[in-house]
C-alpha cells in the first residue's frame, strides 16, 4: 500500500484534458499541461461546478458559514426571549411577523429556533463546514496528491450539501412552521403532524434535507477514505502522515459506517408518517383527535438508530478539530507532536469506541439496566484515550517556542474547552449520574463546550491557519486576536454557570420558567447569559468582515512557506492550480514532525535523510 | 427609531474597530514584521497568564454566585438520592483536580514558553514512560467511578422494596395523570382505545372489576414519608420525561412501554419547606424530555405527607368509576369480601 503512487492512476475528472497524475509520468509534461489547463476554465468550471477539491473546500466552507450565520442568528433570537421573557419587543414582530406575534417570540417558534439551531450546527456547520472544508483541502495537499480519487463525486458531494441546504432554508418559510420537536427528532412527536404544528410539512421537509445530507456525507466520506489509502506521493506512508489526514481518515470512516444507520431510521420515520406503517408508533391517543390505529411500534427503536449516528456524529464533529489542533500546536511551538504514535493510536481507540457508547443517550428511557451498565463502562473508557491526547498536547507545548499566531490561540482554546467539557462528560457517562442530570442545562453546559464550541475553535485554528494557503493572503492579526479572547471569554461566560442551573435540575428546551418554583431564580443569569451570547454572536460578525474583507484585500503571501511548516502544502506554489503542484509532485523522506531537531529550526516531509541522521521518531 | 439608532451604533463600532485593525496592520509593517510579531506576541503571551489567573477567579465567584441556587446545599429529598449526591461529590473532586492540573499546565506553558530569540525548542519525540503513566492513572480513577456509579445504579434500577406502594404516571400533553390501585391494590386493566378525555383519561376497562376501585387524580400526587414507592410510568401520546430533580431522580414516559422508577420519599413537603427556606416549596415534577410546544408548562406536584394525612387523604377520594357513576357504591369503601364478590 505505501508505494501506490508507482501505480498509474489516471485521473477521470480532467476530461477536456485527460492527463496522468504518477509521478513518474508528470515528469517529463506535467507543468506545461496544468498551465494551459488553468486557461481552460470558464467562470462556470471554475467557481460553480468546479472539480478542484481546493474550490469545494472554499465552497463548503463559505455554505458553512451562512449556516453559521443563520444558526447563531437563531441562538440569539431565542437567547432574546429566554433573557426577556416577559418583555415585548416591536422590532422582533418586524422581522418574524407572526411568529413574534406583539414583539414576543412564541412557544413554536422558540421550539422551532432551537431545532433549527441545533440541526443547523450539528450538520451543516460542524460536519459539512468542518469535515468538508478541510477534509477536501487538506487531504491532497498534504498526502501529496493532485486532487481526490474522484473529483466528480466530491463535486456531487458539495452540490448533494447545497440541495441539502436549499430544502432546510425552505422548510422555515411553510405555513405550519419549520420542525420544532428538538434536533434528534424523536418520534411519536416527530411522526404525527397532530402532537405539534412544526411536525406537519415542516418535518417533511427536515427529513428531505437530512437524507440528501447523508447522501452528500457519504460521497465525501467514500472519497476522502479512498483518497488517503491510494493517493499517497511517493514515501508518504501511513505513518508519516500528519495527524491532520489521520483525524480526517477516522472521521470519513465513523461517517460512511454510521450515516447509513440514520438514513434507514429516518426512512421507517417517512413511512410511519406518510404511509401508515408502525415502525414507531403504538397506543397512542392525540388530544383533538383521538386514538390512533397503530399498535405494537417501538418509538425507542428510532432512538436506537438515531444515536447509532447521533455519537459517532460528535467525534465526526471533533476529529477534524483534534487533527488540526495538532498540527498546529507542533507548527507554532516548533517542536515535534509529543507522542505521534499514541496520538494515533488514541484516534483510533476513539473511533472504534464511538460506535459502542450510543446508549448512554438514553439510561433513562427504560433501557435494560444491565446493557445501561455495559455502555456507562464502554462510554467512560473513552476517557482514557481522551485524557492521552490532552497530556500528549500539553507535552507538546512544554519547553516549546510558541508564537500566538491566531491559528495557535485558538488552537490552545480548543485544548482548554476540550479539558473543560469532557471532564463534565466523565459525570453524564455514569448512569447514576446521569439519571439525576439528563436534559438538564448541564447537558447543554457539557455538550456546548466540548463538542460545540471546542469545535467552532478547531474550525477557526484551520481557518486562520490555512488562509493564507486559501486565498494567498493573510487575514488581519488585530482583528484575530480581538475574535479570540471575546470568544473565549465569551463561551465560558455562556456554559459555565450552565452547569449550575444543570445541578439545580433546570431542564433543557423550556420556553419559559417563570411558572417554576425550583427555577424560577434564574431570571437575572438568563438575562446575563443572553447579553454575553449577544456580544460573542457580534464578534462573530467581525470574523466575517476579517475574512471577506481579507479574501480581497488581505496582505499579500510573500513567502510560499509562511509558518516555516513541514507538511506538503507549503511546498506548492503560493496559488497553486488545480493540480496543485507545477511540476513533479514531491516525493517525502520523513515525518511532517521534525521541528528543531539536530539543531534546525524545521525540515519539510520532501527533504531527504541527511547521511548522518538518525531518522524517525 | 431606537432600533436605527441601535444599528447604526453597531455598525460604527464595527467600521470602528476595523480601521483600528487595519491602521495596526500598516503600523506592523513600518515596524517591520520581527518587530511586531515579537509585540503581539509578547501582548498574547500576558493574555494567557491573565486569562488563567482570571479564569480561576471567575470560577470561584461563580460558584460563590450560584452554589446556591443548586440543589448541592440542599439534602435530597429521597434516600436513593443520597447517593447521586455522594456519587456527584466524588466525580466533582476527581474532574475538579485534574481541571485544575490541565487547564493550569496548559496556560502556563503558553505564557511560560512563549517565543523567544535565544531559546530553541526541545527536540521531544515521545517517552513510553510518561505515556504508560498518563494511561495508567486515568485508566484507574475510572475504574473506580465506574465501579461507584454501577454499583448505584444497580440499586437504583433493582427491585423496590417489599411492601412499596405502587403509582401509576400517565404523561400527555401536557400535563400528569395519576392512578392508585384502589383496596384490591391491583390495578385494572386499561386500553388505550377506551380513552376519553371527558370521563376516562386513561381508558381503563371497567368491565375488569379490578378496575373500579381504581382512583385517578390529575397533576398531583401524594405519597407517604419514609414509605418506598414504586412509580409505573407511560405516556399516551409522546414521549416524556418523569423528571424529579429534588429526589435525584428521573425516568422516561414512553408510549406502548411501560418504564418503573422507585424511591423512598425522606422529607414531608411541609419539612422541606422548612429546610430550604422557601414556604412556596413544592416538589415539582418536571417534563424533561421535548414533548411538544406546551413541554415547557408541563408541571406535576408530588405531596409527601405523613401516614396519617396520606389515611385522610385517600379516605377523601372517589374511584373513577364511582365518579362516572354516582349511583353505585363507592368501591373504595367496599370490604374485601364485596370486592371479591366483584371479581366474581
Amino acid at each position: 500500500m505505501e508505494n501506490n503512487n508507482k501505480h498509474n492512476h489516471c485521473n477521470e475528472a480532467h476530461t477536456h484534458e485527460k492527463h496522468c497524475i504518477t509521478t513518474e509520468t508528470c515528469n517529463n509534461h506535467g507543468h506545461d499541461s496544468h498551465e494551459s489547463h488553468e486557461h481552460h476554465d470558464n467562470f462556470i468550471t471554475k467557481y460553480i461546478f468546479s472539480q478542484d477539491h481546493k474550490m469545494i473546500a472554499k465552497q463548503f466552507l463559505i455554505t458553512g458559514m451562512f449556516w453559521a450565520v443563520l444558526g447563531g442568528l437563531m441562538s440569539v433570537l431565542f437567547r432574546f426571549q429566554l433573557g426577556n421573557p416577559d418583555d415585548t419587543y416591536p422590532f422582533l414582530e418586524a422581522i418574524l411577523g407572526k411568529w413574534a406575534k406583539g414583539g414576543r417570540i412564541s412557544p413554536d417558534a422558540y421550539y422551532a429556533l432551537v431545532t433549527t439551531h441545533g440541526t443547523v450546527l450539528v450538520f451543516f456547520v460542524l460536519t459539512a463546514g468542518l469535515s468538508g472544508t478541510f477534509a477536501n483541502f487538506l487531504i491532497p495537499l498534504q498526502i501529496g496528491a493532485r486532487d481526490m480519487a474522484s473529483p466528480f463525486l466530491n463535486m456531487l458531494s458539495y452540490w448533494f450539501f447545497f440541495i441539502a441546504s436549499c430544502v432546510m432554508l425552505s422548510s422555515l418559510f411553510v405555513e405550519t412552521g419549520p420542525f420544532s420537536g428538538g434536533w434528534t427528532a424523536y418520534p411519536p412527536l416527530s411522526a404525527l403532524g397532530d402532537a405539534m404544528p412544526g411536525s406537519k410539512s415542516g418535518m417533511d421537509l427536515w427529513i428531505i434535507a437530512m437524507a440528501l445530507f447523508v447522501v452528500s456525507s457519504l460521497l465525501g466520506g467514500l472519497n476522502y477514505i479512498v483518497t488517503i489509502l491510494n493517493m499517497r506521493t511517493k514515501g508518504m506512508s501511513m505513518t508519516k502522515l500528519p495527524l491532520t489526514i489521520w483525524a480526517l481518515f477516522f472521521t470519513a470512516v465513523l461517517g460512511v459506517l454510521s450515516f447509513p444507520v440514520l438514513l434507514s431510521g429516518f426512512i421507517l420515520l417517512i413511512f410511519d408518517r406518510n404511509f401508515g406503517t408502525s415502525f414507531y408508533l403504538s397506543d397512542i391517543f392525540i388530544n383533538g383527535v383521538g386514538a390512533l390505529s397503530n399498535e405494537g411500534g417501538n418509538a425507542i427503536l428510532y432512538q436506537h438508530l438515531f444515536w447509532f449516528l447521533g455519537h459517532p456524529e460528535v467525534y465526526i464533529i471533533l476529529l477534524p478539530a483534534m487533527g488540526m489542533v495538532s498540527e498546529i500546536l507542533a507548527v507554532n511551538s516548533r517542536k515535534p507532536i509529543f507522542g505521534y504514535m499514541a496520538m494515533v493510536g488514541s484516534l483510533f481507540a476513539i473511533a472504534i469506541l464511538a460506535f459502542l457508547v450510543w446508549a448512554h443517550h438514553m439510561f433513562v428511557t427504560g433501557l435494560n439496566p444491565f446493557l445501561g451498565s455495559i455502555f456507562v463502562f464502554i462510554t467512560l473508557l473513552i476517557a482514557i484515550p481522551s485524557a492521552v491526547k490532552v497530556f500528549n498536547w500539553l507535552t507538546t507545548i512544554w519547553r516549546g517556542n510558541v508564537r500566538f499566531t491566531t491559528g495557535m490561540l485558538f488552537a490552545i482554546g480548543f485544548v482548554s474547552l476540550f479539558i473543560s467539557g469532557g471532564l463534565t462528560g466523565i459525570w453524564l457517562g455514569n448512569s447514576s449520574l446521569d439519571i439525576h442530570l439528563h436534559d438538564t442545562y448541564f447537558v447543554i453546559a457539557h455538550f456546548h463546550i466540548v463538542m460545540g464550541v471546542a469545535s467552532m475553535f478547531g474550525m477557526f485554528a484551520g481557518v486562520y491557519h490555512w488562509f493564507p494557503k486559501m486565498f494567498g493572503r493573510y487575514m488581519n492579526n488585530s482583528l484575530g486576536y480581538i475574535h479570540f479572547w471575546v470568544t473565549l471569554v465569551g463561551a465560558y461566560l455562556i456554559f459555565w454557570p450552565m452547569h449550575y442551573q444543570g445541578l439545580s435540575g433546570m431542564p433543557r428546551r423550556y420556553y419559559d420558567y417563570s411558572i417554576w418554583e425550583s427555577f424560577k431564580m434564574y431570571t437575572e443569569l438568563n438575562k446575563f447569559i443572553s447579553i454575553v451570547a449577544i456580544i460573542v454572536y457580534a464578534t462573530q460578525i467581525l470574523f466575517l468582515c476579517n475574512f471577506f474583507y481579507s479574501i480581497f484585500k488581505g496582505r499579500k503571501v510573500q513567502d510560499s512557506n509562511p509558518y516555516q511548516a513541514n507538511t506538503l502544502e507549503w511546498t506548492t506554489p503560493i496559488n497553486p492550480g488545480h493540480g496543485n503542484w507545477p511540476g513533479e509532485i514531491p516525493e517525502v523522506h520523513r515525518w511532517a514532525y521534525d521541528y528543531g531537531k539536530d539543531g534546525k529550526e524545521y525540515i519539510p516531509q520532501n527533504v531527504p535523510i541527511a547521511a548522518d541522521e538518525k531518522e524517525g521518531h | 427609531m431606537t432600533t436605527y439608532l441601535i444599528i447604526a451604533v453597531l455598525l460604527l463600532f464595527y467600521i470602528v474597530t476595523i480601521q483600528i485593525a487595519k491602521t495596526s496592520e500598516y503600523v506592523s509593517i513600518i515596524k517591520g514584521e520581527k518587530e511586531s510579531f515579537s509585540q503581539n506576541n509578547k501582548i498574547n503571551g500576558f493574555l494567557m497568564l491573565a486569562f488563567l489567573i482570571l479564569g480561576l477567579v471567575g470560577v470561584w465567584y461563580c460558584n460563590e454566585y450560584l452554589y446556591d441556587t443548586t440543589l448541592l446545599n440542599k439534602p435530597s429529598a429521597s434516600y436513593e438520592g443520597e447517593r447521586v449526591d455522594q456519587m456527584l461529590w466524588i466525580t466533582i473532586i476527581v474532574t475538579g483536580i485534574m481541571f485544575l492540573f490541565t487547564q493550569i499546565l496548559l496556560f502556563w506553558f503558553a505564557f511560560r514558553y512563549q517565543h523567544n530569540e535565544n531559546r530553541k525548542a526541545l527536540f521531544f519525540v515521545h517517552s513510553t514512560k510518561l505515556e504508560i503513566v498518563w494511561t495508567t492513572i486515568p485508566a484507574v480513577v475510572l475504574f473506580v467511578l465506574i465501579f461507584f456509579g454501577l454499583v448505584n445504579w444497580n440499586y437504583f434500577t433493582g427491585e423496590a422494596p417489599k411492601g412499596a406502594m405502587e403509582v401509576e404516571v400517565t404523561g400527555k400533553q401536557f400535563g400528569w395523570i395519576f392512578r392508585y390501585p384502589g383496596s384490591d391494590n391491583v390495578f385494572g386493566k386499561k386500553y388505550y382505545k377506551n380513552i376519553d378525555p371527558a370521563t376516562n383519561t386513561l381508558g381503563l376497562i371497567f368491565e375488569d372489576g379490578s378496575a373500579q376501585d381504581d382512583i385517578v387524580t390529575e397533576q398531583t400526587v401524594y405519597l407517604v414519608k419514609n414509605k418506598p414507592v414504586k412509580f409505573i410510568i407511560g405516556s399516551r401520546d409522546v414521549v416524556h420525561d418523569f423528571g424529579l430533580s429534588h429526589f435525584r431522580l428521573k425516568m422516561d414516559a414512553v408510549p406502548g412501554i411501560p418504564t418503573t422508577l422507585w424511591f423512598t420519599p425522606k422529607y414531608t413537603t411541609e419539612e422541606m419547606k422548612k429546610i430550604t427556606g422557601n414556604p412556596n416549596f413544592t416538589y415539582e415534577i418536571s417534563c424533561d424530555q421535548m414533548c411538544g410546544n406546551g413541554h415547557y408548562s408541563m408541571k406535576g406536584v408530588i405531596m409527601v405527607v405523613e401516614q396519617a394525612d396520606y389515611d385522610l387523604w385517600m379516605a377523601k377520594q372517589k374511584s373513577l368509576y364511582h365518579i362516572n357513576n354516582p349511583d353505585t357504591v363507592a368501591p373504595t369503601t367496599l370490604t374485601t369480601q364485596t370486592i371479591a364478590q366483584t371479581k366474581l
